[in-house]
């Protein structure tokens, strides 16, 4: 089969050439099955039957990026597998239209840490090492000690994106702050500038350095992490592109966050499902922004802990001694 | 000798008189080849170890996510403070017109190249991805100060060299008639950097037109590597960093470490290589008066760096502060604070202190006095993070370098070492030509007084 080479305008090339190169695959693919079970003529054969065969296959109907609606075979349709380049312009621009928020309630917060272990599973990190951690604080000797959840605060003027010499952590236009781990060079000046101690570092060979060999490298999973790069929260950024809740988010068993979009005025708490106004969410309970006279500006607001329904001393956990 | 060799306005005999003491160590002997052999077996171990940590990752230092940025950086710090010191000399001296400073200057040269020439090596250990280096120049971003500290160290670095270099042509065209009994390449070396300098006046003029450019340029330059390198921390929003006076509190504290080196290069290259008739006495006293001048000033800087906070104990600088004062760290505040500084002001108040020998053990301790203050600066306001560090391993609640930290360290040091062994071996540490015109013209005027 010949080279066809079109001159398409560049917005139609991406499903095309998906269509095409798994044309191509499949040929290929038959000409050797073909020529190990009967001869060269029977490969010409199979290929030819196979290929009208998929003419009367089932067609789904595909919206392009620009807003074409295309047809193309259902079974050409799956596995494909987006390449670096496009995982990476797409985790830099973001998800158009948004404006991701997120509401911590400190009053429901019982320190469970299905937070924690989705996060890291998702995210293929060790026990010890946090992209959201949950803290004990207490301001004063007179006031209560409660627990508070710590992913990234995703800041509006992020002070690690400032320092950072060459673009690796930076600013969407959603909201997140991401880390490419392709870009990072280790300086860590984005650790000492953080005031939130947001921040990882792989110091030795990431958990799952093995098995995560050779996958595509995802921006917005962090996925495979590196070692000598740095790590963080990235909003999940992954599961809203799913339209999905963050994994920390959906795993949280006692109603503590609330994700949703500034823009649209609207959160959904992960663990009722109950959608509610942003504004009036923050006006009746006071919301507030942590360490927001620092100027960072973060896109996560709290709730204070107050009114709580549990006994927090029963909660309060052990401090565990991890040994690596 | 040749015709090429007659400076206007030298007499030929001082030339030759000068140039056998200052040429004297410029040869290979039993000791320099030992010495530099040690300098390289113990840099091929060192090399070794970093090989470790390029392998197995950072994990092999002592930081981890709290404390991250450790003894390298305090390092790097160091290095670009020591290398200072050409600057204050050559620069600021020299153009405020104190002729003393002639047979030190290009010793204060051959330290700021050194020392800003490993700097950069310094915070490449520190790196997660070295390998990845070049993005610095491929991806960089104006808005961080890491480019800003890139390009000002490499500027000084190159601005440095050349310091160290042009001033010395007349001295190697002096030298090249002169060397023919030493190694052939070393003297066609010499034919080559003397760039045909026949001593012709106009070539004076145009070389010091040359040098008094450098010069001025220097400054500012010098001035805005540690002003930067002291920005890499008073950019952040961390307690103990968060200062508005780090920039001239980096520099006047670099020209302490600087000048402290600076004396302990004298005193060695003075006893070492028998120039006692070229680096005096009288060198000595006045780079002990500077030194006491400079620490003063320094020790200004940090009555205000920790009284002010102190006063005010605001919450986390408090933490701080205490860390420091009475805390996990107070031993070696004190030491560098006392031992390192006001003692060391004191004892400068007597003449008899500013005496070669006094002045090297005092300078040794201010010199070791100083790498230790960055590290207390670098390292303890990390262990206070705005936020409480919990549920991490409990070897990550304080910093402690391993002993292949140490080791990559002390690499930086041994090429320190080997870059000054061979500047200061292949080449005079005195000038010659400019001594030589500093010295008749010190004759003129006392000829003139009688």
């Amino acid at each position: 089969m010949g080279e066809k080479k079109k001159n398409k305008k560049p917005e139609e090339t991406e499903i095309q050439s998906i269509v095409e190169s798994s044309r191509r695959e499949f040929l290929k693919n038959a000409s050797i099955t073909g020529a190990a079970v009967v001869t060269g003529a029977a490969a010409v054969i199979a290929g030819f039957r196979h290929e009208r065969a998929k003419k009367k296959g089932e067609y789904v109907k595909v919206l392009t990026t620009d807003n074409k609606l295309v047809k193309v075979p259902v079974e050409e349709v799956e596995g494909y597998q987006m390449g670096l380049k496009e995982l990476q312009e797409r985790g830099r621009v973001g998800i158009k239209g948004k404006r991701w928020i997120w509401v911590i309630d400190l009053s429901k917060c019982r320190n469970a840490r299905k937070c924690i272990e989705a996060c890291q599973s998702a995210h293929h990190l060790r026990p010890y090492e946090y992209h959201i951690n949950t803290l004990v604080m207490q301001e004063s000797v007179n006031t209560p000690a409660y627990f508070m959840p710590k992913p990234c605060q995703h800041c509006d003027n992020p002070p690690c994106v400032s320092v950072c010499p060459v673009d690796a952590t930076f600013k969407r236009q959603d909201g997140p702050v991401l880390i490419d781990n392709e870009r990072c060079i280790g300086c860590r000046f984005c650790m000492a500038a953080c005031p939130y101690s947001a921040r990882i570092f792989h110091w030795q060979d990431p958990k799952d350095a093995e098995t995560d060999k050779g996958k595509e490298y995802n921006v917005e999973l962090n996925i495979p992490q590196r070692k000598g790069t740095i790590s963080k929260c990235l909003m999940s950024c992954d599961r809203l592109r799913e339209n999905k809740l963050p994994y920390c988010v959906s795993s949280c068993p006692n109603g503590v966050y609330y994700f949703g979009d500034e823009n649209e005025d609207a959160v959904t708490n992960g663990t009722t499902k109950e959608t509610v106004r942003l504004s009036e969410l923050l006006e009746k309970n006071g919301g507030y922004r942590l360490m927001a006279e620092l100027g960072t500006k973060p896109r996560i607001y709290y709730l204070p802990p107050k009114n709580r329904i549990f006994d927090f001393e029963k909660d309060r956990p052990e401090e565990k001694d991890f040994i690596i | 000798m040749n015709s090429q060799d007659q400076i206007p306005g030298l007499e030929q005999e001082k030339i030759d008189s000068l140039s056998a003491d200052i040429l004297r160590p410029v040869r290979i002997n039993k000791s320099f080849l030992l010495w530099i052999t040690f300098l390289f077996l113990a840099l091929i171990i060192c090399l070794y170890v970093y090989s470790i940590q390029l392998r197995k990752g950072l994990g092999v230092t002592g930081l981890r996510d709290i404390t991250s940025w450790g003894m390298y950086i305090a390092n790097f710090v160091f290095f670009v403070a020591s290398s200072l010191v050409g600057m204050l000399i050559s620069c600021v001296l020299g153009l405020i017109g104190f002729r003393w400073v002639t047979p030190i200057a290009r010793i204060a040269e051959i330290v700021a190249v050194a020392f800003a020439a490993v700097a950069g090596l310094v915070i490449i250990s520190d790196m997660g991805r070295p390998d990845r280096l070049p993005y610095v120049f491929l991806y960089g971003r104006v808005q961080s100060p890491i480019l800003w500290d890139v390009t000002v160290v490499t500027t000084y670095f190159v601005l440095s060299l050349l310091l160290w270099f042009l001033p010395m042509i007349p001295d190697i065209a002096v030298a090249r008639t002169r060397l023919q009994n030493r190694p052939s390449l070393l003297v066609k070396v010499y034919g080559i950097l003397s760039f045909k300098w026949v001593h012709h006046p106009e070539q004076y003029k145009i070389l010091n037109q040359a040098v008094k450019i450098l010069i001025i340029l220097i400054i500012p330059t010098a001035l805005a590597i540690h002003t930067v390198t002291s920005w890499l921390f008073a950019v952040t929003p961390r307690a103990g960093w968060d200062s508005t006076i780090f920039g001239p509190y980096f520099v006047s504290g670099a020209f302490v470490s600087g000048t402290s080196a600076l004396l302990i290069a004298m005193y060695f290259f003075r006893t070492n290589f028998r120039l006692q008739s070229y680096i005096t006495d009288y060198h000595f006293e006045r780079v002990a008066r500077l030194l006491f001048l400079v620490s003063v000033v320094y020790l200004y800087f940090n009555l205000n760096e920790f009284l002010v906070p102190a006063y005010k104990m605001k919450k986390f600088d408090a933490f701080h502060i205490h860390e420091l004062f009475a805390g996990h760290y107070a031993f070696a505040f004190w030491l560098v604070q006392l031992g390192g500084l006001v003692i060391p002001i004191f004892l400068l108040i007597f003449r008899f202190m500013r005496k070669p020998l006094p002045l090297l053990v005092i300078s040794i301790f201010m010199f070791t006095a100083s790498w230790l203050k960055r590290y207390l600066i670098v390292v303890p306001p990390q262990g206070h993070p705005y936020l409480p560090v919990q549920y991490v391993p409990q070897e990550w609640m304080v910093y402690k370098p391993t002993l292949i930290e140490s080791t990559i360290t002390l690499a930086t040091f041994i090429l320190v070492l080997i870059i000054i062994t061979l500047l200061s071996k292949f080449f005079p540490v005195v000038p010659i030509v400019e001594t030589a015109r500093e010295e008749s013209d010190q004759e003129a005027k006392s000829h003139e007084k009688h």
